[in-house]
């Protein structure tokens, strides 16, 4: 039993193949049910989203499984196969599941760390679900995969710090303020991170957010949305005591703001901290301002430099998620392994035994007038004798279940004793 | 016959040092479990080090503060008290990671100095002893806390004015959370450290039959207390808070660190052990 992906994502193929071969939520149940109809396919799943198309599948032969993939994928969107070759891979046994591990840990994914993609991972197993494509393989893994995703992020750094302007800034409003409930932020200008920052600002529960624009139509337009209060541009300064963030981002040539009134505005404030946030070009607010006692001031620079050195650990953080993965691959694939083996062993047992009786039955039917002790000796010799000889086998098959020649020894040993019936070389 | 409270202590000491590595630990890894087993491991100790201290206090016959290394071992054992109602409180393990070496380096010095049991002065043998040096402690331990919690302010400050971002910074708590445990501990610590310095002018009185002498670990009380008072006031009437705040706790503890060690390792007086033992 193997499981076997194919796909593409951004690395492999630019957007105008991706595009051409992602499943709308609607082709994506007819796709499922295509695809486990196929012979080789014993459970499939798709996974379409805007980075990457994947298809997993399990299979007996994973060869075969594969090459069934890569047309499914052609033959569903009319493509010819040249046209996806160079940008599909594909990964099997154990390469596979460490692949699915990968992607859902997002450590695959272009931003490394982002927590999208667990939830489309999931959405993708739910429609599979839904569809009846997944059996007791594909559900065990998918099940073992979100457990791996959730082990790397609490284990790991991967994901806990910023990498957007707007959330790096709300990152470092917390490290000043604690808790920003009841925090007062406000707007200078309105322009587009500004108002993305504010927005994840407000999301935290501010208490208040002051917006003042050179136009008051757009400062009213943003205070309705988010709930806030317009201010006249040009007496922002007297607002500045109330406020405990603040946002610039307007397009004035010199400096709005300046160390000598910041000084002033935390005295008013009996030195409670001020953080300003400039992510104007050129900017708004003195540079001098982060020398003031408790006012901490960030440029678009600063802020950039605070994402630069979180990627920094985030990638870090990625070779300690490569050392977990290892580790749950490697359970995953014996627990498959295991699978496989007990069956194979009970048959083995049977199939002994089966023949035994048989031949034994066909013995006693020849020697007549065996008095029971006869039989029983005979009983308990030939039993002895299938005991001794399956001793051997039985025990390195589960000895190699431990590595990759496992399911070589499990295969060999089917064949070897025919348990799947007589295969079509001993037929002829 | 003190054999048994040594060991004792020994032990303790070695559950320090292991709960110390397991919160340096969750400093550096971030690993949650690290900070659970630091938790456990503290709770642990401090047990253990009640323990300890009920022997030597069974051992000696009197609150065993008579002498540096009792001394020391009680001032163990009161930070980590603090710590772990702070902790069930705010759940800050991070402090744990600055509290714990600091309870370990006094619990390695108690472990160099002499160790016998000190033969208490009958002059001095009264309730007033354990009531006055306890109160005594309790507020230096508060103010420990507050002396960490600076340092922990002035690294996150640094790291928030410079830009430089290093993985200390996600682990340390806001400004405004070390700022307010600031506050909290000036609260506690302050009342604690009156009542210990009246208390300690009442058995006077009944021991010598003065409040004051001017001896210079009351001299060195006093000075803390100044700067303990000046803090305190600055916060409530002037509105100093943060980095001044910060740096006036670590000042205040540093005073009461030589009010403990200085004025008995290098000066002479009453307060000298010497004295307490009656020799």
């Amino acid at each position: 039993m193997q499981i076997v992906a194919v796909g593409l994502n951004h690395k492999s193929a630019p957007v105008s193949v991706r595009e051409r071969i992602a499943f709308t939520a609607e082709q994506q149940e007819e796709a499922l049910r295509q695809l486990v109809s196929a012979p080789e396919i014993l459970e499939g799943m798709l996974l379409s989203t805007c980075n990457r198309v994947e298809l997993y599948a399990c299979s007996h032969d994973g060869a075969a499984a594969e090459a069934r993939l890569k047309d499914f994928l052609c033959e569903f969107h009319g493509l010819d196969d040249s046209h996806l070759a160079n940008h599909l891979y594909e990964f099997r046994a154990e390469q596979a599941v460490r692949h699915l591990f990968r992607v859902a840990a997002s450590l695959d994914s272009m931003v490394i760390g982002e927590p999208q993609i667990l939830g489309q991972l999931k959405e993708a197993f739910a429609r599979a679900e839904g569809c009846r494509s997944v059996g007791l393989i594909l559900t065990r893994l998918l099940h073992k995969t979100f457990s791996v995703a959730k082990r790397v992020r609490s284990e790991t750094a991967i994901a806990s710090q910023a990498v957007s302007i707007s959330y790096s800034a709300v990152e470092l409003a917390r490290k000043i303020f604690g808790t920003l409930e009841d925090r007062t932020v406000m707007m200078i200008g309105a322009g587009e991170m500004c108002e993305l920052a504010a927005r994840h600002l407000v999301n935290h529960q501010t208490a208040g957010l002051l917006v003042a624009n050179r136009t008051l139509e757009r400062a009213l337009q943003l205070a309705k949305q988010f709930n806030g209060r317009a201010v006249p541009f040009n007496d922002f300064p007297d607002y500045l005591p109330q406020a405990d963030i603040v946002l610039a981002s307007t397009g004035a040539s010199g400096y709005l703001l300046t160390r000598g009134q910041v000084e002033k505005v935390i005295r008013q404030r009996k030195n409670r901290p001020m953080f300003f946030i400039d992510i104007a070009v050129p900017r708004n607010i003195e540079p001098e301002v982060n020398q003031v006692d408790n006012a901490y001031l960030y440029d678009i620079d600063d802020l950039q430099k605070v994402i630069d050195a979180n990627l920094k650990e985030r990638r870090k953080a990625a070779e300690k998620a490569e050392t977990i993965i290892d580790q749950e691959v490697g359970r995953y694939q014996r627990w498959l392994n295991d699978l496989e083996l007990t069956p194979t062993i009970r048959e083995l047992q049977q199939h002994l035994e089966d023949i035994r009786r048989r031949e034994l039955e066909k013995t006693f039917a020849q020697l007549n007038g065996l008095g029971t002790k006869e039989r029983q000796a005979l009983e308990a010799c030939t039993g002895a004798m299938i005991k001794k000889i399956l001793h051997q086998p039985i025990a390195v098959l589960k000895e190699r279940r431990q590595d990759m020649t496992g399911e070589q020894y499990l295969d060999a040993a089917r064949v070897l004793f025919g348990l799947d019936g007589p295969t079509d070389d001993t037929k002829s | 016959m003190n054999a048994m409270s040594l060991l004792l202590f020994k032990v303790t000491l070695l559950c320090y040092l292991a709960t110390t590595c397991a919160y340096l630990t969750h400093v550096a890894s971030g690993r949650s479990v690290a900070e659970k087993i630091g938790r456990w491991l503290m709770r642990g100790t401090f047990a253990l080090h009640c323990l300890t201290l009920a022997v030597r206090f069974f051992e000696a016959g009197y609150t065993p503060v008579a002498n540096l290394h009792e001394s020391l071992s009680f001032f163990a054992w009161c930070i980590t008290g603090i710590f772990l109602l702070l902790d069930l409180r705010y759940g800050l393990a991070v402090l744990g990671a600055f509290l714990s070496p600091l309870a370990l380096l006094l619990m390695v010095v108690g472990n160099v100095v002499a160790q016998q049991v000190t033969e208490l002065s009958p002059l001095l043998d009264s309730w007033w002893f354990p009531i006055h040096v306890g109160l005594a402690f309790l507020g230096n331990a508060v103010f420990a806390v507050a002396f960490i919690a600076g340092i922990m302010y002035l690294l996150q400050e640094r790291m928030l004015k410079s830009k430089r971002l290093s993985t200390l910074f996600f682990r340390l708590p806001s400004l405004d959370t070390l700022d307010n445990l600031n506050y909290r501990c000036l609260t506690w610590g302050f009342p604690l450290m009156t009542m210990g310095i009246v208390s300690g002018a009442a058995w006077a009185y009944s021991a010598w039959g003065s409040y004051w002498r001017w001896d210079p670990k009351e001299v060195w009380a006093l000075i803390s207390w100044f700067v303990y008072a000046a803090l305190l006031h600055g916060r409530l009437a002037i509105g100093w808070r943060g980095r001044r705040a910060a740096i006036l706790a670590i000042v205040g503890f540093l005073c009461l660190l030589f009010t403990f060690l200085g004025v008995n390792l290098l000066l002479s007086g009453l307060h000298s052990f010497e004295t307490l033992s009656g020799r």
